[in-house]
């Protein structure tokens, strides 16, 4: 071998074995064993919820397998019933099935749970990227918005948007008004990403290959931030049911009939000495839901956490 | 005749990792006698650093000692019991990083710290040690040391950080002094002074170093003898004018022939040592250094050799040995060229040729 | 390696000269009340001239301002004043598309192995953003090319699939390394391109740049404060200290023959693998520590810690002006040039 292949000769055909990125945080995730009864109870109440409105017929799914009944009909006959083999939960004071109720109640707290978060993804996601990405007074001019936004007590905010809005679409209200007092989180969480990520070589070698600033932040800034802003959206979601729930229970949330779990425990409250189940099975509901979350929440963040490199 | 005040016997220390045991030290034996200054050296892997942490018994998880035994004058670190293994570190023995930013307390004055050195092992009152931590500075030559002792850490520059840290590992007086890639950290010409400063306190105080590093310039500075790691084993050792004119093994050859010299004008091309460092988890058998070795022969590849004599107090653990090795071999395992077949094929693609 | 040795009829229609670096400034304005409008001087008055096909190198420690002159000439930041003449058009003039399109002719190899490749791509996908960006070749052509460069820099072309987090320091390096070569350039910025990576990996690397620079005719600033592995790769040097040039030469004669005496207390100061020839060395040190670069001393920056220098006098008061001194080619800023 008189010509030696130096630089082939050098080549180096062994690396350390393969694995994805996402597989590797799956594999965490799932050694979490909180984390994966968290997923199992969630992805359980999603199942339900959606069998709850689909098809769209009163009890949807769950009434044609004989499981649930319409969570609107009344039988006040049957009111305030301890549960039975009809009624798995027992009926409310107007005699409605309470677990058809619960059932569906899941449908609206998780949709504006994810809804929300959605909707806070965009605001909030948009205005820390651009904040921290641009930096300037473009940075100046919405980081001091959002103080002021920050400024204002989440709770109150809501109350006076929701009653500001009353005349308009219920749910559509309370999904803007949770959303508009919470991004200001998400939107500084991003741009402190944006700001740490944005002086890292890889994103000097990007722009060195030729890469305009809207791939820029597509392509490397994007990714390289999703791990926190996963974990606080996880997160997020349980703050967003358990507001809805507390502002169903003050009166002003979802309106009756429609049965979100907190106008449940605000009726179920007025005959609390009757029948505590009112209370109980619908309150039982948010707070699994809000741990599981949480649960969720904790597995993602150890998952993801950014020591993965060697 | 001077005393031996560290001996290592076959050291052992593993690391039970989820995935495997990694056998970071393999059986290491060496000693450190009074005075000298031992330059242990090697890449990164080598487990010198993990070597020095055994001495000071303060490896990290999921690591430890599984054999062998650490003697330091007589007494069996391995065996010592928490108070005696407390008063052994930094007072006998003491240890110096490579980056002194995160070795020092940020938010505690820099006088404070090295006086909590020496308070904490109950040889200084605390009135001696305020003012012996002026003193210390002054002989690691920081200006203005009375006016210093108040300052943070970030007020320190990094040279200045370093002796300060110099000057706390010093504070008891040990007998020993480990200091592992003590100037990787720092410029040209800080290094210079501290390698300097080094000099004067091996000097003055009589305190042994071991300098751990990768950087065979400074061994060939400040050493007497050398010790080369690989794999968690030790393949050569000797005097350090043995080791650099004649090395033995063929990875210290590499080593020596692939640094670049100030002092020399460009020689064609570096030595430079092909593949990557051994997988810790998984090494490879026989000798762990034959996949990369450009010498190497069928026995390599079966049986590890053993540390043997090869010159008055040098050892190297191979079966061939640089000076067995024929000069057309050395010559080849010199040079090497570009793969002219794939730069050949890479012609400019039909997208312009901007600026060529 | 002249230009005119290396390629003789491109010598006569090119400028041999590729990038001229005229009287750049970068100030860094420090922030807060009480700061009263000080700035850290990084680069503080800098001339220089790269040659076509030549490697130079550029050397000096912290605070020398070596690793912002990068930025500037690479177009990461701008300049506060002055211009860079790179191929015949001033970069600093240029925004947006026209100077992602410079880009094309000028790349960078970075010095951390682990945070210059996006852990989130391919190590194909990084090889592909230069070549999409330019929309060089078709999409077959494309994936041929990025493979094409993976076996260039050593690598098994199969791991186009796989992460940055799966290869080691030496091997991230050569991504690196292919990913600036993808776009064909002619001239390439090393900011520090081997300090990362121990001693017999670092071999390779520079192996193969120097293979590289044969191969492809490439123009090189190597920037680095080891100063061994720039006198084996570069064919001139430039010293820095303090965010100005002290003195550039050709290799041989900046260690031979160097006429500024922070170049001399330098290259004394470094430790040589051979301890015959460290027992002899007896290295200059120089007095304190490098000062501040807002607010660096008057005159001549060196002259506080300079063994030779004439102060109070010409040294504190007047700064010596980038001159030819000694060798042919030789240039250096001192009043008392080569008396060191």
């Amino acid at each position: 071998m008189a010509t030696a292949i130096g630089v082939a000769q050098q080549v180096d055909w062994d690396v350390q074995e393969q694995t994805g990125l996402w597989k590797d945080a799956w594999v965490r995730f799932r050694r979490n064993r909180l984390a994966v009864i968290g997923l199992c109870i969630v992805t359980l109440f999603i199942i339900l919820a959606l069998g709850a409105r689909f098809p769209t017929t009163p009890g949807g799914l769950w009434k044609i397998v004989h499981l649930a009944q319409d969570p609107l009909q009344q039988d006040v006959t049957n009111s305030v019933a301890p549960p039975s083999l009809q009624h798995f939960f027992g009926t409310d004071a107007l005699g409605r099935d309470v677990f058809s109720r619960v059932l569906y109640g899941a449908s609206i707290s998780l949709s504006i749970g994810i809804i929300v978060q959605i909707l806070i993804l965009i605001v909030g996601g948009t205005i820390g990227m651009v904040s921290g990405y641009f930096g300037g007074w473009i940075d100046n001019l919405l980081m001091r918005f959002t103080d002021i936004m920050y400024a204002f007590p989440d709770l109150l905010l809501v109350l006076v948007f929701v009653a500001a809005f009353s005349n308009g679409p219920r749910l559509l209200t309370i999904f803007v008004a949770i959303a508009l007092v919470n991004w200001v989180g998400l939107a500084r969480l991003v741009r402190g990403q944006v700001l740490s990520i944005k002086e890292k070589e890889f994103v000097e070698a990007a722009k060195m290959t030729g890469t305009s600033p809207f791939k820029l932040i597509i392509k490397h800034l994007v990714p390289n931030s999703l791990g926190p802003v996963i974990v606080t959206l996880t997160f997020g979601i349980p703050a967003a049911i358990f507001t809805e729930a507390a502002l169903s229970f003050l009166g002003i949330g979802i309106r009756p009939p429609e049965p979100s779990w907190g106008v449940m425990i605000e009726d179920g409250y007025g005959a609390i000495f009757a029948d505590q189940g009112l209370v109980i099975f619908p309150s039982i509901a948010v707070a699994l839901t809000m741990l599981s979350f949480t649960f969720i929440g904790d597995g993602l963040r150890d998952a993801l956490d950014p020591r993965m490199k060697r | 005749m001077a005393e031996t005040l560290l001996q290592l016997e076959d050291l052992r220390t593993q690391f039970f990792t989820g995935r495997g045991v990694v056998r970071a030290v393999d059986g290491v034996t060496l000693h450190v006698d009074a005075g000298e200054t031992l330059g242990v050296v090697g890449e990164s892997g080598c487990g010198k650093t993990i070597t020095a942490l055994s001495i000071l018994r303060l490896v990290p998880e999921p690591g430890r000692i599984v054999s062998g035994r650490i003697i330091f004058r007589g007494q069996d670190v391995t065996k010592m019991d928490d108070d005696e293994i407390r008063q052994f570190r930094g007072n006998d023995v003491a240890m110096i990083f490579q980056d002194p930013m995160t070795s020092m307390n940020p938010v505690t004055k820099v006088g404070f710290q090295i006086e909590e050195a020496m308070t904490a092992h109950e040889r200084f009152t605390e009135r001696l040690a305020k003012g012996r931590v002026i003193e210390l500075l002054k002989k690691v030559r920081v200006p203005a040391a009375e006016s210093r002792v108040k300052d943070y850490p970030h007020q320190f520059s990094g040279g200045m950080r370093q002796r300060a840290m110099i000057a706390m590992g010093l504070s008891n007086e040990p007998a020993l002094l480990i200091a592992d890639e003590p100037t990787t950290a720092l410029d040209v010409t800080v290094q210079a002074q501290i390698i300097q400063l080094m000099k004067q306190l091996n000097r003055e105080l009589g305190t042994a170093m071991m300098l751990i590093t990768h950087n065979m310039a400074l061994v060939a500075s400040l050493c007497q003898r050398v010790v080369v790691m690989y794999a968690g084993r030790i393949v050569e050792e000797g005097p350090v004018d043995q080791i650099f004119r004649s090395p033995q093994h063929p990875y210290t050859w590499s080593l020596l022939r692939s640094v670049p010299r100030v002092d020399e004008a460009r020689k064609d091309r570096l030595v430079s040592i092909r593949g990557l460092p051994p997988d810790l988890l998984n090494p490879p058998p026989g000798c762990k250094f034959h996949p990369r070795c450009p010498f190497v022969v069928d026995r390599c590849k079966i049986e590890e050799p053993p540390l043997g004599e090869v010159a008055a107090e040098q050892l190297a653990r191979c079966w061939v040995l640089m000076r067995n090795v024929k000069d057309e071999d050395v010559a080849a395992a010199k040079s090497s060229a570009l793969s002219l077949d794939a730069a050949k094929k890479l012609k400019a693609p039909a997208g312009g040729d901007a600026g060529r | 390696m002249q230009a005119a040795e290396k390629t003789p009829g491109t010598a006569i229609k090119a400028d041999p000269v590729l990038l001229r670096v005229q009287n750049v400034y970068k100030y860094f304005p420090l922030q807060g009340f009480g700061s009263g409008g000080l700035s850290v001087r990084a680069v503080d008055g800098v001339d220089l001239e790269i040659r076509r096909g030549e490697a130079l190198g550029l050397v000096g420690e912290s605070g020398c301002g070596k690793s912002t002159l990068a930025r500037l000439i690479t177009a990461l930041l701008p300049v506060t004043a002055g211009s860079i003449i790179f191929d015949g058009q001033d970069i600093t003039k240029l925004r947006g598309a026209k100077l992602r399109r410079m880009r094309r002719k000028m790349q960078m190899i970075f010095q951390d192995p682990f945070a210059s490749l996006d852990p989130r791509m391919t190590v194909g996908d990084i090889l592909m953003e230069p070549l999409d960006n330019f929309k060089i070749g078709s999409g077959r052509e494309r994936t041929q090319r990025v493979q094409e460069l993976l076996r260039l820099v050593g690598l098994n072309p199969n791991f186009n699939n796989r992460y940055p987090h799966e290869f080691s320091g030496g091997q991230r390096q050569r991504i690196g390394i292919a990913r600036a070569l993808a776009v064909n350039p002619s001239f390439i910025v090393c900011d520090e391109a081997v300090s990362a990576l121990d001693v017999s990996i670092a071999a390779q690397i520079i192996n193969l740049l120097q293979d590289l620079q044969r191969e492809f005719n490439l123009t090189y600033l190597f920037i680095a404060h080891d100063l061994a592995v720039v006198r084996h790769l570069s064919d001139r040097v430039a010293v820095m200290y303090l965010g100005k040039v002290v003195e550039t030469a050709g290799r041989n004669d900046i260690y031979d023959n160097s006429q500024h005496p922070y170049t001399k207390a330098l290259l004394s100061s470094i430790p040589v693998p051979d301890p015959e020839v460290e027992r002899q060395r007896a290295p200059i040190l120089l007095k304190g520590e490098i000062p501040s670069p807002v607010n660096p001393p008057s005159g001549c920056r060196f002259h506080p810690r300079c063994p030779i220098a004439r102060a109070p006098g010409i040294c504190s008061e007047v700064e010596p002006p980038l001159e030819p001194h000694g060798a042919v080619d030789q240039e250096a800023a001192c009043h008392f040039a080569g008396q060191a």
